[in-house]
């Protein structure tokens, strides 16, 4: 059978070469089908930035426009509304949006937004996902210490105007701002900054 | 850590044979020295079918099996599914090499007796395999619904009609409609995907135990467990499987996919025998295109079925013989009347027989990809007496009969074949 | 075993005779010309794209033949709003049928159906024919039910039918195409466009293409180096066995 010494360091070698590159090749391999559960163009292209115009948003009411499959509130304030904004950080969680996550870092202010007078937020509750009914007017069915903003009906979290949530809520965090930017004075592009596609 | 790992292995192998199969298989499975090319398309044909399943699964996820989805979705994931169009043709050019790895691995076993007892199930289960195959590919075919997928499950379904008696309902309940629609995609589908592949893995896994359970046979047709070392009773001509065969088939995985890869990436549609020209275009069933083929792989199968003649009236006369000509596979452990089992030790009739046999298969497959009248009609007062002019159908039927013989003979040629003296070794 | 390779490579003649079809011209098209796949967009979206869709091809993609979204935006984008949609068409499949007898298929993969011979072939043989309810026909598809989109650019052809003697003296119909009435371009001009729209056409046919050639060879090269590193390891350790 064998008529010479094993070379057992080329072997050792050998095998560590073949295991390298093989190895090599099989992550190689690997990637193509990982990404390509990626989302696809179709599912980008759904999900694609949209524009929306803001011009007949009366002040103090809301739109509602489908974003990702998401719905996007835009909410204009009046000048009241804004200045019982920083009237109740007591009452909330994170009022100065120290959860980084939930608002791009041109909305880390007190309006949560680009321009003072309107709001941009995804309307699904930060606790399991249902989507809060708007309740704009201070006071009313509320309470008397309502200062204006949202109510989930599937678990009672509580949201004020900018979409910050009020204690005692099950949500833990505030209402996501989504990237958006401004295309002109009556014009947003939602899902899209001057940073690119979200 | 070695000291863990060799603790995590003996905590395994007290509740698992992992350690025994790893030894029984690989490590302590003597395999004849003398394996050569014919003996690399097992272990690819494995290869192969890891590749189907898993690029199979990743397109399913993007797949719809719907009438009116089914093409958009094939080219939904050539063009937006990330790495889509790789998947697809991995998958499309895999469907064609399993049937060269295992066409080859098929002419292996009829070279060297691989058939002959005590490995007449193992070749059953191999039998069975290739019919699954068949049926895996026919049933995959459909899925892209395009005109070749759909005329081409239509024609075939078609040929069950003839069955007597029970035909009809035969190809009602395969299609689940008067015609090849929505209900059958869905079913093939179902097919294809989930049960095949299921049954198929049974069978390899058969296949595998039956030749592990009398070890494998070689070019010479020796058998090398009658000579055994004393102390050891390790075959003398036997060597174990891993380290050894591991790593000559590693070499045997490079260069098939030096083929597969040059096929995929350079020439996928293979001029249009890959992938067919026509199923780029819808399904429609309204408009049959002028030129209905199988896919290659089918063609030789197809031939036979076009050669025969209807006989009174009935077209069931070729699907029996197509069909014939693939279960008569079944019996050639039994047909084999030699001595010896390699053609190395055979005389020249088993050596020509099967010259004709590869030869026909290689003609009839040509002659299937093409319209009969391929090669032009005889003139001549007999050909108009028989009613059929056309030399490819008459080349047809002279191949369909040499194929036959093959098999029907071979009770007769292997027994008066003059056979040469087999070793007592293997000679490399 | 080598007889039988012999034997076997004896076949490889008869694989010529396949049946040969209509004589189709060779498009000239070179898929690496950027310019001419732009240019054959514009054609394919100002002329083909009032009828025909390409419903699996997004204009997106055609950054991929050197577009900027902007230039798709300003230049190509007029049946959809936005450039992740794909090239779908206004018209519908019932009152394409009333028109046309035949709603115009889908072009996303026709050249993988047909050819890029063919397409070169096709839509440059029309020629006028009164017979047709369009007025018009084709050398390659006869009876078609499209009409000659693209006759003011090629003109009007008219075909001509000779009877003439061929290589056997037996009587045959010779068919050419005659330029009757000229059109905005040369003939020359217009076999560019055509050939520029099929370029199109092809790459339309499959966007991936480019980058399939590419990492094909990076795939063989690396299996190159496997296989050797391969050979080695096999070499080494069947020194016991030999």
């Amino acid at each position: 059978m064998a008529n010479q010494q094993v070379n057992q360091g080329k072997r050792r070698f050998l095998i560590a070469a073949t295991t390298a590159v093989g190895g090599a090749a099989a992550v190689a391999v690997a990637v193509p089908f990982v990404i390509s559960m990626m989302p696809s163009e179709r599912a980008k292209a759904a999900g694609a930035p949209v524009e929306q115009d803001i011009s007949k948003i009366e002040p103090g009411s809301m739109i509602t426009v489908e974003w990702r499959g998401k719905p996007v509130w835009i909410v204009s304030l009046t000048p009241e509304m804004a200045s019982l904004l920083a009237k109740h950080n007591d009452k909330l969680s994170d009022p100065m949006l120290d959860v980084v996550t939930q608002q791009p870092d041109y909305c880390k202010n007190t309006t949560r937004s680009i321009r003072p007078n309107l709001v941009v937020m995804v309307g699904i509750c930060t606790h399991l996902g249902c989507s809060p009914s708007p309740k704009l007017q201070a006071g009313s069915d509320m309470g008397a210490d309502w200062p204006g903003g949202f109510y989930c009906p599937c678990h009672g979290s509580k949201f004020d105007l900018t979409g910050r949530v009020f204690k005692g809520s099950p949500a833990p965090i505030n209402l996501e701002v989504p990237r958006y930017k401004y295309l002109s004075d009556t014009l947003l592009l939602i899902g899209q900054d001057d940073k690119g596609v979200a | 850590m070695e000291k863990y790992l060799t603790g995590l292995l003996g905590w395994v192998d007290e509740r698992f044979p992992l350690t025994a199969n790893w030894k029984a298989h690989l490590s302590e499975y003597y395999a004849p020295k003398n394996f050569n090319f014919w003996y690399y398309f097992g272990s690819l044909a494995m290869l192969v079918l890891v590749l189907q399943i898993v690029t199979g699964i990743f397109l399913t996820m993007h797949y719809k099996p719907d009438a009116e989805l089914a093409f958009a979705s094939v080219e939904y994931i050539m063009r937006d599914v990330s790495w889509g169009w790789l998947i697809r043709y991995m998958h499309s050019t895999g469907s064609s090499m399993f049937f060269v790895v295992v066409y080859l691995h098929m002419l292996r076993g009829m070279l060297y007796g691989s058939y002959r007892n005590p490995r007449e199930l193992l070749w059953l289960f191999g039998v069975g395999i290739f019919l699954c195959l068949m049926g895996e590919a026919f049933f995959g075919y459909l899925l892209p619904w395009g005109q070749m997928s759909y005329w081409g499950a239509q024609v075939i379904i078609n040929l069950f009609t003839s069955i007597p008696f029970i035909g009809p309902d035969i190809s009602l309940w395969v299609r689940g409609d008067y015609t090849v629609s929505d209900a059958t995609l869905n079913r093939f589908f179902a097919f294809h995907v989930a049960a095949l592949p299921l049954v198929l893995l049974g069978l390899v896994a058969a296949h595998i135990i039956a030749l592990h359970e009398v070890g494998s046979n070689n070019p010479d047709g020796v058998e090398i467990k009658k000579l055994k070392d004393p102390k050891t009773h390790i075959p003398l001509d036997g060597i174990p499987f891993h380290p050894y065969y591991t790593v000559k088939d590693i070499v045997g995985v490079a260069v098939f996919l030096i083929v597969f890869s040059a096929i995929l990436f350079f020439a996928p549609e293979m001029g249009g025998y890959f992938l067919e020209a026509n199923n780029f275009i819808p399904a429609d069933s309204l408009k049959t295109p002028p030129h209905i083929a199988p896919v290659w792989y089918f063609t030789p199968y197809y031939s036979i079925l076009r050669a025969v003649p209807p006989i009174l009236n009935s077209q069931f006369p070729g699907v029996a013989a197509m069909g014939l000509s693939v279960m008569v596979f079944a019996l050639l452990p039994w047909l084999d009347r030699s001595p010896v089992k390699s053609i190395r030790y055979r005389g020249n009739q088993y050596k020509v027989w099967l010259a004709l046999f590869v030869i026909s298969f290689l003609v009839l497959g040509y002659l299937g990809t093409e319209p009969t009248n391929v090669w032009g009609q005889f003139s001549g007062s007999w050909a108009e007496h028989l009613d059929i002019k056309e030399r490819a159908t008459w080349a047809a039927r002279l191949f369909t009969l040499v194929y036959f013989l093959f098999f029907v003979l071979m009770p007769w040629y292997s027994k008066i074949d003059k056979t040469k003296p087999v070793p007592e070794r293997v000679t490399g | 075993m080598k007889k039988l390779i012999l034997m076997l490579s004896l076949l490889v003649p008869l694989a010529v005779l396949a049946n040969e079809g209509a004589a189709l011209e060779h498009a000239p098209i070179n898929p690496n010309n950027q310019a001419s796949l732009q240019r054959g967009a514009k054609v394919f979206v100002n002329y083909c794209l009032n009828c025909h869709s390409a419903a699996y091809m997004r204009y997106n993609r055609l950054a991929d033949i050197g577009l900027t979204e902007a230039q798709i935006k300003a230049n190509l984008l007029f049946a959809a709003e936005k450039v992740g949609e794909p090239m779908t068409v206004a018209m519908n499949k019932k009152d394409a049928k009333d028109w046309f007898g035949v709603p115009p298929p889908d072009l996303s993969v026709e050249a993988r159906a047909r050819g890029a011979d063919w397409l070169y072939t096709y839509l440059r043989g029309f020629y006028r024919d009164d017979t047709r309810p369009t007025g018009w026909n084709n050398t390659v598809f006869d009876k078609v039910g499209m009409p000659h989109i693209l006759w003011q650019l090629q003109g009007q052809q008219i075909l001509k039918v000779e009877e003439k003697l061929d290589a056997h003296g037996e009587k045959a119909e010779m068919h050419t195409l005659v330029l009757d009435k000229p059109g905005l371009l040369s003939p020359a001009e217009y076999d560019g466009v055509v050939a520029d729209l099929v370029n199109y056409l092809v790459f339309m046919g499959e966007p991936a293409k480019n980058q399939r050639l590419h990492l094909g060879l990076v795939v063989l090269l690396f299996l190159g180096l496997f296989y050797v590193i391969a050979f080695y390891l096999k070499k080494e350790f069947w020194k016991d066995v030999h």
